[in-house]
């Protein structure tokens, strides 16, 4: 068990038993005050920072997550991730046990997404001043895919997600015990990296790429034309949703347009290459139920319009506040 | 006002049983249930079964569609 | 072949008649309404007006009030629907949300008998359960009540903030400037209450109603079977949902609910105080009552300009309350603006229906 106090030794030893041997590579076994890597031209940066409850949850940990939400985010603005930087900070009286776990899906999602993790740190805090463990990974890649931009979007163009949708924000509602659910419904948690490689493929007929994270679809989508004279209309036949995921939805009172995801892309794309786009991603890995779900258009601008199966429309605004369970 | 969905019930143990959707799980009540049945479909609301779905009114609501239908 | 909601819906556009307002009085029903997109699909023939169905949204501020000083004591955990986090008090931003943030015990559940559980768990503190719903959601918390006191858990307390449907229906609808045309009635509370237990609305207010289901389907159907009433000029109640209501309702619901409960009046948030508008615990369930057993003291309502009563009403338009553009989706002050759907927040998020 973590003690908050313990000193240089201690933490050194969480080092060299935790996270030397999870995550070992040459910039880091040096275990300078930074690290020397190899670079490119131009480079893609992001950072994000880990605060979930629960912090295991069917499919995923806190772990895997902080590294697949920055190099997605990485990923996202067209860049290859390469290196990795890791922020812990530890409430005292975190298991040992419960660390080492969290450190190897960190080092099995980082394997995967082919990041070295490069620099770290690590902070103890007193027990009631953190929530067991926080992460901030901050992640270097370099840009394989320029100009993903919104601006870039034109009338006409398709709108891609890469799979079923809702699966992370439903799944860690689900597992939350106080709501008594049990279901085997699983986070989608995923590196994008290697459907990114294969959409680097398409240069400029990729118009721009979002994960949608917090807020979950119909955000990013609002994300994308806000501010623009362009409309986004989505065909709601035509989105993929598990049917655990609906039933999870329907009975918490929840919408699977805005949960969360976290191994998903939306992409919006040239006409022309649509279909093209949509297969690559299909043959990428976590792409097989990719989905042509709706058209960029003039109709309404600065709006996203869903119809539904019965041709009525819906307006989507951004998620506001958190998605709270209703029984109303 | 109300959000309630079907679920099926897979255990009943008194008025503590479970109910079933899409594989999803979740302890139901079925206080207000007349003999409940493993089996049953009830519609579930706050953690309570209100009613137990009628599966032959279920046909007849679709049969009332169907003279809409024939109306036409 | 065209499906289901097709024919529906052709059959509605095809019904000889002017153009009518018909009101659904259920938040579950308003949700099913704006997913399915149903409200320009029936325009022009058919205005749906979103009435005083979410049990939440009307929750007076000074209800709200009581239970944001309940958080501040050590010896309290709070257990709400998740519903509830969000509704405003009377003090600007503060709701239990933001008092959880800040370090409250306040929990979330699922279900009333989750908050029995917590206390049976924590005997050391005095669990209270936020309990707000129409006749749907009163029998279960009926039973939460009944089972903390056969299980001798004198550490579960209820604060009732149910209310009951047909008084407010009628207080609606005894202003006479209610331009309504017809009820699609709450599925759910009818489930409990039966068929029976809508007559009045045809009977008394001279109303045609229907039962309704939460599919679109069911609610389509509903609006057909409204407007061959008002065709016919012959106001009755009707049951579109037969798979999950029944003539006289649920019977053995019912009397827990009575067992335990017995009406009082009600204040609504936008609507004012409603004569036997509430549920308020019976005698033999007295010690399980969060405002005795805790000394709950409820401050008079915050004078305000909300005009949410008239809103609700189809009198006025939202855009046309002094409120306005103050009240907002993320800072929400009548039941209207405070319910995701509801009349307010839909012409604020949207600008226009849709």
């Amino acid at each position: 068990m973590l003690d908050h106090g313990s000193g240089g030794k201690k933490s050194a030893a969480l080092v060299s038993e935790i996270f030397l041997p999870a995550f070992s590579n040459a910039a880091l076994d040096t275990l300078g005050d930074g690290a020397v890597m190899a670079g490119a031209d131009r480079l893609v940066m992001s950072t994000d920072s880990f605060v979930i409850a629960p912090r295991f949850f069917p499919g995923g940990d806190i772990g895997k997550l902080s590294v697949c939400g920055t190099v997605n985010d990485v990923c996202m603005a067209g860049g290859e991730p390469k290196y990795l930087s890791l922020g812990l900070i530890l409430e005292e009286g975190l298991e040992v046990d419960e660390l080492q776990s969290i450190a190897a899906s960190i080092a099995m999602a980082a394997g995967e997404a082919g990041v070295h993790i490069v620099t770290g740190d690590t902070k103890v805090v007193e027990r009631g001043k953190g929530d067991g463990v926080y992460i901030n990974t901050a992640g270097v890649g370099f840009l394989r895919h320029a100009g993903l931009s919104p601006a870039r979007m034109r009338e006409g163009d398709a709108v891609i997600v890469s799979g079923a949708i809702g699966d992370h924000g439903t799944a860690v509602m689900l597992c939350r015990k106080d709501l008594g659910i049990q279901s085997s419904l699983c986070s989608d948690c995923a590196p994008l990296t290697g459907m990114c490689k294969a959409l680097a493929a398409f240069g400029s007929d990729v118009r721009v790429l979002r994960d949608p994270t917090r807020g979950g679809v119909a955000t990013a989508l609002n994300e994308f034309v806000e501010g623009t004279g362009l409309c986004i209309e989505l065909m709601e036949d035509d989105i993929p949703i598990r049917e655990e995921v609906r039933a999870g939805c329907d009975l918490l009172g929840l919408d699977p347009l805005y949960c969360a995801n976290e191994g998903k892309l939306i992409a919006v794309v040239a006409a022309e290459r649509a279909e093209a786009v949509l297969s690559a991603i299909q043959n990428a890995p976590y792409g097989e139920n990719a989905a042509i779900i709706g058209r960029v258009s003039a109709r309404s601008a600065g709006r996203v319009l869903l119809h539904t199966g019965i041709a009525g429309t819906r307006m989507l605004t951004k998620l506001t506040g958190a998605a709270l369970p209703r029984i109303c | 006002m109300c959000l309630a969905i079907p679920l099926k019930l897979i255990s009943i143990d008194g008025a503590a049983a479970v109910g079933e959707a899409a594989g999803l799980t979740r302890p139901v009540r079925v206080d207000f249930i007349k003999q409940p049945k493993i089996g049953d479909y009830v519609i579930v609301h706050a953690g309570f079964a209100i009613e137990r779905l009628d599966a032959k009114q279920a046909e007849e609501s679709l049969s009332a569609w169907r003279e809409v239908a024939d109306a036409e | 072949m065209p499906n289901r909601a097709e024919t529906l819906l052709q059959a509605i556009r095809e019904v000889d008649i002017p153009p009518v307002t018909l009101m659904e009085v259920c938040g579950t029903h308003t949700m099913a309404i704006a997913k399915a997109g149903l409200k320009p699909l029936l325009a022009p023939k058919v205005t749906l007006l979103s009435g005083p169905g979410c049990p939440v949204c009307v929750t007076p501020a000074r209800d709200i009030d009581a239970c944001l000083r309940l958080c501040e004591r050590d010896d309290v955990i709070l257990t709400s629907y998740g519903d509830m986090l969000r509704v405003p008090g009377s003090v600007r931003g503060d709701s239990l949300l933001r008092q959880s943030a800040m370090g409250a015990d306040v929990r979330m559940v699922y279900s009333p008998m989750d908050a029995v559980e917590i206390a049976r768990e924590n005997p050391a503190k005095k669990v209270v359960f936020l309990g707000v719903g129409f006749e749907t959601t009163a029998p279960g918390t009926a039973i939460a009540v009944r089972t903390a006191k056969d299980a001798g858990i004198g550490n579960f307390y209820l604060l009732p903030l149910l209310k009951r449907l047909e008084p407010a229906l009628r207080a609606l609808c005894a202003n006479d400037a209610l331009a309504v045309d017809g009820l699609l009635c709450p599925g759910h509370v009818a489930s409990i209450l039966g068929e029976d237990g809508f007559a009045y609305v045809a009977k008394e207010l001279k109303l045609p109603a229907v039962i309704a289901g939460f599919e679109r389907e069911d609610i389509l159907l509903a609006v057909y079977r409204l407007l061959l009433q008002i065709q016919a000029h012959a106001p009755k109640v009707e049951n579109a949902y037969p798979r999950a209501v029944q003539k006289a309702g649920n019977p053995l619901a019912m009397a827990v609910m009575d067992a335990v409960f017995t009406p009082c009046d009600s204040l609504w948030r936008g609507m004012g105080m409603i004569p036997m508008s509430g549920y308020a615990l019976r005698e033999a369930y007295a010690d399980f009552d969060a405002v005795r057993a805790l000394d709950l003291r409820f401050t008079e309502e915050p004078p305000t300009a909300c005009r949410c009563g008239d809103v609700i009403r189809g009198m006025l338009p939202p855009e046309k309350c002094p409120l306005f553009g103050t009240c907002t989706p993320e800072e929400p002050l009548g039941p209207c603006m405070v319910s995701g759907e509801g009349a307010c927040a839909a012409r604020y998020k949207y600008g226009v229906d849709v």
